[in-house]
């Protein structure tokens, strides 16, 4: 298989066929205060302690726009290259449920307040450009737990009033790998920007899923299913999956795709329907009268665009200015934005090549090992800093960095105290080099002899004996160079 | 020595301050009134000791400068009062106890005015004859040959309340007339402000684009006063406006001269008896000799009004009044899931005409008829609207009669909804175009029934309104004549 090249088609027994996906992610907006109340917005609080009058729907109270929410939807969108809409409109959107106080959700529905955008994928076979749709702000419901007693359902208000961004992207997304790659991507831009801590486990990011099923070079869309709140990459991969070979059997088979909502079970590993087209709710969408049309001007924009940080695209291609690093290593640490400032933190006094080395492979490694993210790192970038000056000006080895940095694992202490006090420092000096060379030497006699006699490859073992005497400490380069005028 | 109930609500707190009368007096002399006045059924919750007590402290601590000083005031019971029912009339909320006091009555409390009850009315104010109340008719003050007549409605216990000299003054709440026309058949005036004039928050809401709370008295000044108090900007509304102001009461005047009044003639329709149409001409030769310049004008979309009333009011209603599922507050029926639980708790928490109304929201706002009907309809109140605009580049206030007939008997419109729905042809489209209008008493017919006058202003130009209303006060000097044949 060749994976520089679309290869995502599966095999039918008619043909081959190709899975369409679009997408409607809901990313909760980072923000201190709900979309309407100033309740607090903090995870995993008591429940029904974040609930204000206006959340649990008391009567006679109304919503009042969170101006910060607006800031960060502009903000989301000024990040997705889109369109911004000087005027939206909240919608009701009207249904009985018992975590959705008001009756509705308050969301909006004809005029959204971004518009038209895209989102830039890195895929191995070149980079591949997502249409989003729209971004529209709305409320979140609250949380039914249905597993605490027998035969009552009790309620969680704290998510009520919660502000989302629902996302929509276009029908452009053509494989599991490629939502991957988009989700990560929009948690990118939106963990660069501020607007959304993308925290699937927390439930700050969720999609759902719409997937269709068409030939190999057909322009129409077959009939697609929405798979409905899906928490995790791997679940929408598995998902879609399942969805589409379920889609292509029946098609197969000359049935009918049934346009329907369906749920996936994550434990069985299958979609299954939710509620069809003809149960589907009449949500009843009309402007909320209790709120007047959002209005701002393009001067409020281009206030929020002149504090845009830097975003993952822009950033890339600095790095490679910059740094001269490689596509894919720029790609590596910009996917995190903590990593690529970690990493210029090092790299703007320090070794380049090295920096992205210890970076994206020792340092990488111990994290995963301990489980941390790179914001948790023990290892602060000074010490790190401070241990690849000490590699680049020849005061420790390569092998004793690695054994220093072991050592700053669990303690972050600065590699300089470390290599002092255990005396680790290279040995430079050429007499005592040549001191340890002339042993080893001595020592092997016979192989100095094949050495000589043309077994060339004996070298690699004069050099890793010498730096065994020294205990790591030797420099490898003169030890190098001394060795090989010796052997001459 | 004087009844103190009969006082208006300018000359009651003007005793209080010149110490004729204590605070506690004023409270108890009402007190006194709405022991013995069961038999209107105006209140759906007394709070009577607790007034006296509250105005006994007033007194104690000398403090008399607040502009309701002492002033006993029930409001409608749709305004969330903190600790006390607030029912809506409804039996959903019949046992609801807020936590919070709404803007509006707060303001009343911070000027030291005394809640003594919650006033009856329609169920969350739907209806034209305070018929729809859970908790019973209101009985009109005045009567037909000794048999009883509705109040009119929404705010049939505020109007009759204070026709009766059972409160000081009162707020309503006004939705398509809710306020102008129980006060035009229980002979008070009654004002609806301009939409955004008073905070809704704290008010059970009907229909958010169209509710406007506003004052309910015994005369224009006292309206000008409790406008003074209730209206101002409210960060907590949305739709509430951010507009200075000064003391509509202190700014009153008794000038007309070279007022500019609007006569329009689509508002002349059909069936209108002859006494309602003699009165028109009465206003508007009152308001000549006083120097008024009379224009007819056209407002030609007024026939649209009163279906479109009845599309967007029931369609905001029926997803407004969703929260009333009993899920958190308010009566639960169980069932044995969630759905039959809702079902049981709506059936049996809400009335017919409530029912009616979710019912003919739900429709409207369907897939498939939003555009036929919701959409149609606000692009026609864009019509009426702009119909006003037109009209007010000619003329400065607008003059018509309020309702097309005097209060009338218990059941006469019961059955046929359209002709309920009738009664609020002329003062539904103020609440459309968002415009401030005023009901102001002027005459009795043969039978002794009150006839009222509606006068339209521009919006937030309640002062000219509230003039021009003075100035034909003074000249119809009109005077209670209530009989207290209840007690």
């Amino acid at each position: 298989m060749n994976d520089k090249e679309f290869n995502y088609y599966i095999s039918g027994e008619t043909g081959k066929w190709e899975v369409v996906i679009g997408l409607e992610v809901h990313a909760q907006v980072s923000s201190n205060a709900k979309l309407f109340s100033s309740s607090a917005t903090k995870f995993g609080s008591e429940p029904n302690s974040q609930v204000s009058l206006i959340d649990a729907a008391m009567p006679g109270m109304l919503p009042v726009i969170n101006k910060f929410c607006i800031e960060q939807a502009v903000k989301t969108g000024l990040g997705l290259k889109a369109k911004i809409n000087l005027l939206s409109v909240f919608d009701r959107k009207n249904y009985f449920y018992a975590d959705l106080p008001q009756g509705y959700q308050i969301s909006q529905f004809k005029h959204p307040i971004v518009g038209e955008g895209e989102v830039i994928l890195d895929m191995p076979y070149g980079t591949k450009k997502i249409g989003i749709e729209r971004l529209h702000l709305e409320q979140d419901a609250g949380k039914s737990l249905h597993d605490q007693d027998p035969t009552k359902t009790f309620i969680d208000l704290n998510r009520s009033g919660v502000a989302l961004m629902e996302i929509v992207s276009k029908p452009d997304l053509r494989s599991p790998e490629e939502v991957a790659e988009y989700i990560k991507k929009l948690r990118s831009i939106m963990r660069y920007l501020g607007t959304c801590d993308g925290n699937m486990e927390e439930g700050s990011l969720r999609a759902d899923v719409n997937v269709s099923v068409r030939k190999v070079g057909s322009k129409d869309f077959g009939t697609r299913c929405e798979i409905k709140n899906v928490n995790s990459i791997k679940f929408m991969q598995q998902a879609i999956q399942y969805e589409a070979k379920r889609q292509i059997e029946l098609l197969e088979e000359g049935k009918k795709i049934d346009q329907e909502t369906r749920l996936f079970d994550t434990k069985k590993n299958e979609t299954r329907p939710m509620r069809s087209k003809e149960d589907a709710h009449d949500y009843r969408y009309f402007p909320d009268p209790d709120l007047p049309p959002l209005k701002f001007d393009q001067s409020f924009v281009d206030g929020i665009k002149k504090k845009l940080p830097e975003l993952p695209d822009d950033k890339k291609e600095r790095l490679i200015k910059d740094y001269k690093l490689s596509s894919y290593e720029a790609g590596v640490l910009i996917s995190d934005k903590d990593t690529s400032d970690y990493f210029e933190d090092i790299a703007k006094n320090s070794d380049v090549k090295l920096s992205i080395n210890w970076v994206i492979g020792d340092l990488f490694a111990a994290l995963n090992k301990i489980g941390k993210s790179i914001k948790e790192s023990p290892i602060s970038s000074k010490n790190l800093a401070k241990l690849i000056d000490l590699i680049k000006n020849n005061t420790i080895s390569g092998r004793i960095a690695k054994e220093v940095f072991e050592l700053m694992i669990n303690d972050n202490r600065d590699p300089k105290v470390i290599v002092e006090e255990k005396g680790l420092i290279q040995e430079s000096n050429v007499g005592e080099l040549e001191k340890i060379i002339e042993k080893v030497l001595k020592e092997n006699g016979d192989k100095v002899a094949e050495y000589k006699s043309g077994k060339d490859k004996l070298f690699g073992f004069f050099v890793g004996s010498v730096i065994k005497e020294s205990k790591g400490k030797a420099n490898p380069a003169l030890v190098n160079d001394i060795l090989k005028k010796k052997l001459s | 020595m004087t009844d103190l109930t009969k006082l208006t609500l300018v000359e009651s707190i003007k005793h209080v301050k010149d110490k004729k009368c204590s605070a506690a007096e004023l409270v108890s002399a009402y007190v006194k009134r709405i022991e013995k006045s069961d038999k209107l059924n105006c209140f759906n919750t007394k709070d009577l000791e607790n007034a006296v007590s509250k105005a006994k402290k007033i007194d104690a601590s000398k403090k008399l400068d607040k502009a309701l000083v002492g002033a006993p005031i029930a409001v409608k019971d749709l305004f969330c009062t903190k600790g006390i029912k607030t029912t809506a009339s409804s039996k959903i909320l019949s046992n609801f106890i807020p936590t919070y006091e709404s803007t509006v009555t707060e303001k009343l409390w911070n000027e030291d005015a005394i809640l003594i009850g919650k006033l009856n009315s329609d169920e969350f104010a739907m209806g034209s004859s305070n018929e729809t109340s859970n908790f019973g008719n209101v009985l009109n003050p005045y009567r037909l040959n000794n048999e009883n007549l509705v109040p009119g409605g929404s705010s049939g216990g505020c109007a009759s309340a204070v026709a009766a000299d059972l409160t000081s003054a009162t707020v309503g709440t006004d939705t398509g007339g809710s306020i102008r026309q129980p006060a035009a058949f229980t002979g008070i005036v009654g004002l609806k402000p301009t939409y955004g004039r008073c905070s809704r928050w704290g008010i059970v809401a009907f229909a958010s684009s169209l509710d406007q709370a506003g004052p309910m008295t015994k005369d224009v000044k006292d309206a000008a006063l409790m406008l003074d108090v209730i209206s101002g900007y409210d960060e907590k509304d949305s739709t509430s406006a951010n507009k200075p102001k000064s003391s509509f009461l202190n700014s009153i005047k008794n000038n007309v001269k070279g007022l500019r009044v609007g006569v329009p003639k689509e508002y002349r329709v059909d069936n209108m008896p002859k006494e309602v149409d003699d009165l028109w001409q009465e206003g508007i030769k009152i308001l000549k000799e006083n120097g008024a310049v009379i224009k007819d004008i056209s407002l030609p979309h007024t026939k649209y009004a009163l279906p479109t009333y009845y599309i967007i009011a029931p369609a905001e209603a029926s997803s407004n009044l969703a929260r009333y599922d009993g899920v958190r507050y308010g009566i639960r029926a169980e069932g044995k899931d969630l759905t039959e639980m809702y079902e049981n708790t709506r059936s049996k928490g809400f009335g017919k005409e409530v029912k009616r109304r979710i019912m003919i929201g739900t429709y409207v706002l369907s897939s498939g008829y939003y555009d036929a009907y919701y959409l149609k309809a606000q692009k026609v109140r864009n019509l009426i609207k702009m119909d006003f605009d037109n009209a007010y580049k000619d003329v400065d206030v607008i003059l018509t009669p309020t309702t097309p007939t005097p209060a009338f008997k218990f059941g006469a419109n019961t059955d046929d909804p359209i002709a309920m729905y009738l009664n609020d042809i002329f003062t539904v489209t103020a609440n459309l175009a968002g415009l401030p209008a005023i009901s102001l008493p002027i005459k009795y017919n043969k039978d002794g029934l009150p006839l009222s006058l509606q006068l339209f202003g521009k919006s937030f130009d309640e002062q000219t309104l509230l003039n021009t209303a003075y100035s034909i006060e003074q000249q119809v000097n009109f005077k209670s004549q209530v009989k207290d044949w209840w007690m």
